[in-house]
Parts: C-alpha cells; sequence; structure tokens
C-alpha cells in the first residue's frame, strides 16, 4: 500500500495528445501535449470548459484509452491497459441496476476472488462508512441520486485505490446534497490518503475541494496554468466560500478561466450558425 | 419498495383531509364505471350481433337476416358449439386432448426458440466478425414471411408434432434473437467501464453486466414471442394434422361450421390471455431489480 513520496509522482502525464479518428476517417483532437503531475497523496481538481477533454483525460489514466502521443505514468510505470490500484467515479450513474446496494458495493472484491462472505462483511463496512447502512437490500432505483452516488462511492473505496479518479462526480445532484457529499469526500479522502484527480466544470466546487487547480485550455485541451490553493484543512465546503482567501483565489483562477469558457462558448455558437 | 410503504403508513397517520377522501372516493366510483362500461361493451356487441342473426328472418332461409349466422356465426350458436365439444368432444377426438396438444407444441417450440434466440444473439453481440458476416443473412431471413415454412416443415417432418414445433421455434427465434442482440449492444458504456476497473475478467463482465443488461430486453421480448409461438402450431396444424386447436379450426371450415371457427378462436384467445399472465409472473421473478418495463424493440 504505501509508496514513498521519493519514489516520484503518482501520476504523470507527459506530453500526452489524444485523437480520436472516426471510421470515416476524421480526426478529432481532444487534447494536446499535455503535461500533468499529480504527487501521492494530492487532491488535484480540474477545471475547464466543456468539451475540452477533461474527461479524456481521466480515460488515459485509468487506462480505459491509450493516448495517441506522448506517456502515461502511473507511480513510474507506463499504463497500458487497466490497473487495479485506480478507482473511478462516473458523472452517471455506473453502479449496477440488477445489483442491491451490498452486492454493488462487495462486487469489486469478489471480481478480485475474495470469498463472498468476507466481500460482504467489508461491504457492509463501507457501506456503514457512507451512510447507508439499513439500505443493504435495496435496489438502486430504490434510492436518491444522492444515496446513489453514496454507493458509487463505497464501490470505488473498498478496492482501497491509491488513485482515485472522479469525473464531475457531484454535478447531478441539488446543491444541498453535494454539499454534504463533497463534505463527506473529504473526510473518506482523508483517510485513505489517495491521490484525486477531481474534474469539474464547477470552478468554486474546484477551489473548496482540492490541494491544486489545474485550468485546461478549450479543446484541443491543454494544461493553461496550475494554482495552488493554500486553504486550511480540515474543511468545511459549505463555509468555506466565506473565507476573503477563497475569494481571492477564485477571483484570479476565474479570470484565467473566463477566456477559455469564452473561446469555447464562441465556437459552440459559431458551429451553430453554421449550420 | 419500502420506502412507498412508509410513505403510505404516513398518509394514513395523518390527519384525514377532507379533499383527499373525496377524492379517493372519486377514483373507486371511477373504477367501478370502468368495469360496468367494459361489461356492457361486451353484452352491446354480442347482443347486437345475435339479435342481427334473429331480426327480420323469412321462413328457414337464414341468408334474409339481417346477419346471416350461415357466413357470420351466431354467439348462441358459438355457445353451443363449446357445449358440445366439451361434453361430447370433437371429430378428432375429446376437446382437452386438442388443447393440450397444441399447448405442448407451442411451449416447445417457445422454448427452443427462445434459448436459441439467446444463444446466437448473445453470441454475434459480442462477437463484431460473427455480426457482421450473418447480418445480411439473418436479416434477409427475417424480411421472409416465414410462415410459409409451414408447407415445408409439413412435408420434411409429416402431420405429427414435430413440424409445428419447427414452424413455432422459427416465429419464436428471429424476436428473440434480435431482442437478445440489441441487448448485448446497448450495455452501457459507463457500467462496462466501471465493471473493468473494478476488476471485472471477460467473463465476469459476460456473467455479472452483459447478461444481466440484455435480460430485461430479452424478457420483454417474451410477451410476443409466446404469441408467435402459438401462432405458428396453429398454422402448422392448420396446414396438416391429426390433432389440435388448428385442426379444429381447419375441420369447421371445411364443414361451413362458422360458430366452429369462433369457438376455437374463443379457446385461443383464453389461453393466450393466460400465458400472458404467466410470462409476466416469470419478468417479475427475472427482474425484480427494474422500476418500470422496457418497450420491446420493434423489428
Amino acid at each position: 500500500m504505501q509508496t514513498p513520496a521519493s519514489r516520484g509522482p503518482a501520476i504523470q502525464l507527459e506530453g500526452v495528445t489524444k485523437r480520436f479518428v472516426s471510421p470515416a476517417g476524421t480526426a478529432f483532437t481532444a487534447l494536446r501535449d499535455l503535461n500533468l503531475i499529480v504527487q501521492p497523496g494530492e487532491f488535484c481538481a480540474v477545471v475547464g470548459p466543456t468539451g475540452c477533454g477533461k474527461s479524456t483525460t481521466l480515460a488515459l489514466i485509468s487506462g480505459l484509452e491509450p493516448p495517441s502521443l506522448g506517456t502515461v505514468r502511473v507511480f513510474g510505470e507506463p499504463v497500458s491497459g487497466v490497473k487495479t490500484n485506480v478507482g473511478y467515479v462516473f458523472q452517471r450513474d455506473a453502479i449496477f441496476p440488477w445489483k442491491s446496494v451490498l452486492d454493488n458495493v462487495a462486487i469489486g472484491p469478489r471480481f478480485r476472488g475474495t470469498s463472498a462472505s468476507e466481500a460482504n462483511e467489508t461491504a457492509r463496512k463501507w457501506i456503514a462508512r457512507v451512510g447507508l447502512a439499513g439500505f443493504e437490500r435495496y435496489y438502486p432505483h430504490q434510492l436518491s441520486g444522492g444515496m446513489r452516488k453514496r454507493v458509487a462511492l463505497a464501490q470505488t473505496l473498498i478496492n482501497g485505490p491509491r488513485i482515485l479518479l472522479m469525473d464531475e462526480p457531484f454535478s447531478a445532484l441539488d446543491v444541498q446534497t453535494r454539499a454534504l457529499m463533497e463534505n463527506e469526500l473529504l473526510e473518506l479522502w482523508a483517510a485513505t490518503g489517495a491521490s484525486v484527480v477531481f474534474v469539474t466544470h464547477d470552478l468554486e466546487e474546484a477551489i473548496a475541494l482540492a490541494d491544486r487547480v489545474v485550468v485546461i485550455s478549450a479543446g484541443p485541451g491543454t494544461v493553461k496554468s496550475t494554482y495552488r490553493v493554500d486553504l486550511p484543512r480540515p474543511r468545511n465546503v459549505a463555509e468555506i466560500r466565506f473565507l476573503p482567501r477563497f475569494v481571492q483565489i477564485y477571483e484570479e483562477i476565474w479570470n484565467d478561466l473566463r477566456d477559455e469558457v469564452l473561446i469555447s462558448y464562441e465556437r459552440t455558437k459559431r458551429a451553430v450558425t453554421s449550420n | 419498495m419500502l420506502s412507498q410503504a412508509t410513505e403510505a403508513s404516513a398518509r394514513v397517520s395523518a390527519p384525514i383531509d377532507d379533499k383527499d377522501v373525496l377524492r379517493a372516493q372519486a377514483r373507486a366510483r371511477r373504477r367501478l364505471l370502468v368495469i360496468f362500461l367494459r361489461i356492457a361493451l361486451a353484452v352491446v356487441i354480442v347482443g347486437l350481433w345475435e339479435a342481427g342473426t334473429r331480426i327480420n328472418c323469412y321462413g328457414p332461409d337464414s341468408g334474409t337476416c339481417v346477419i346471416d349466422k350461415f357466413f357470420f356465426g351466431q354467439p348462441s350458436g358459438v355457445a353451443d358449439q363449446l357445449v358440445r365439444w366439451v361434453q361430447k368432444g370433437t371429430a378428432q377426438g375429446p376437446l382437452w386432448e386438442q388443447i393440450v396438444v397444441t399447448l405442448e407444441e407451442t411451449v416447445i417450440g417457445f422454448a427452443i426458440g427462445v434459448i436459441l434466440g439467446v444463444i446466437f444473439g448473445v453470441a454475434l453481440g459480442r462477437n463484431r466478425l460473427l455480426s457482421d458476416v450473418a447480418g445480411p443473412y439473418i436479416k434477409a431471413m427475417n424480411a421472409m414471411p416465414r410462415i410459409v415454412l409451414g408447407s415445408i416443415f409439413a412435408i420434411a417432418f409429416g402431420l405429427e408434432m414435430p413440424s409445428k414445433i419447427a414452424l413455432a421455434v422459427v416465429l419464436v427465434f428471429f424476436v428473440v434473437f434480435f431482442n437478445a442482440f440489441q441487448g448485448v449492444r446497448e450495455v452501457d458504456r459507463d457500467l462496462l467501464a466501471n465493471a473493468r476497473i473494478l476488476g471485472a475478467s471477460p467473463g465476469q463482465l459476460n456473467r455479472h453486466i452483459i447478461l444481466p443488461s440484455a435480460l430485461s430486453w430479452i424478457t420483454a421480448s417474451l410477451h410476443t414471442s409466446f404469441g408467435f409461438a402459438l401462432v405458428g402450431a396453429i398454422v402448422g396444424e392448420y396446414l396438416g394434422a391429426r390433432k389440435g386447436v388448428g385442426l379444429m379450426i381447419a375441420t369447421a371450415q371445411g364443414t361451413f361450421n362458422a360458430n366452429g371457427v369462433y369457438a376455437a378462436m374463443l379457446i385461443l384467445a383464453v389461453i393466450a390471455i393466460l400465458a400472458e399472465a404467466l410470462v409476466t409472473r416469470l419478468e417479475d421473478r427475472l427482474i425484480r431489480w427494474r422500476p418500470n418495463a422496457i418497450t420491446e424493440v420493434i423489428i
């Protein structure tokens, strides 16, 4: 489990370009020459306008997609295929609708060869930890959106990932539930010490959660700038927004992000009017 | 389920609101009205039919009536025919024997068709090369009016059960096949990606993700395909058989017995409705996790 920090970064993307080529032969460049380093135990938020390749970055780190150019390293090793030390929380619900909460959470250990009784026991602990004790026998469609996200978190964290990738995980939740979930995520993360890459389009969320905010330019995406968030931990996401320092950081990053958002907006507008 | 139960109990324990009580009463009254109107509709239609065959008749020639019962039958005649079949049996033997034969052909044909459809659907859904190669042939075979195969089967397999079962299998297979194929293809990409990251092997992906996901499509197709199995058995019997409800229809037609055709149709309708209820129960058991039904794929 423990890798000394001296062994280098947890995640390292070097000169990464990702192109998607359609069967018709037209290429779409999602990422261009992207460089990103995430240290062990660091909470790194990635913000950028819609369609700038934020989600693609996560797909590359997880090994779901290979890069077209450049290298992706996780704990020093080049990524080839899906690795088991990575956890991924998706934007949409990706828990299995035909499995109960217990089976959904226990499935990771079961896939990895743990016996059913042992997996269920661990799963019960995680279900309790995300505040769903008593809901073990429920099916996902019987739960609220926030509860389903808790299941997804437990399902991912039960495997003890050293790298946690999150793709706008709370974007579908209402504002109150979202603040609750963000606080719980910080608590759970503090206990695991995993490196997090948290993709979001919400700058407030990014600053409230992260140690570092990376701004990606309008597509093809590349790192425009990075900002260190020197706000004290433990944080209360709902209240940290009132700190003067928070507002200061927000203004600083927003000045940077605004240009990219405008570029992206102009582009979609042109695409719509030209059609 | 449980959340609904607690909601309901909360509603009961809440102070009774007069408007809510009134609304509930109105709903109950409406339900009774619907049932009453349904029965009334049947009575009116059957009554008009019966009356039509008795009004305006001169002498023994039924052709002078508003509705000629010789060609179009008569509800009371249909009832008589059913009673006669139950009491005295049909031309081919006792009534229950005909029903059992038809049911046996239907159920065996249905089972074989479903199993083959699922196997081929999943195999082609998972293997792109296989589906690219076999795709056009399957589409062509599906476009063909397969009912004419009944004639081939009657020649090849004779007048006993196998020819009817074969026709039922052919009709059922394509419905189930296309749904299973579509079900496998429509598996949510995020679910697949999630399972892979959680550590699933290819075999585990099949068992835990792809099959359960396709199952809701497959079960949705069972409603239609049981109907098709029945059609296969009946048409097969109609084309040539020694026993079965389809033969009863053919015999009734041969003797200009319109009431006999209607009576056999009534028997088939009852079988179909009972089968539909059974399939629905099977579906509920197989996919308890699903909030509401998927509408079936249209082919």
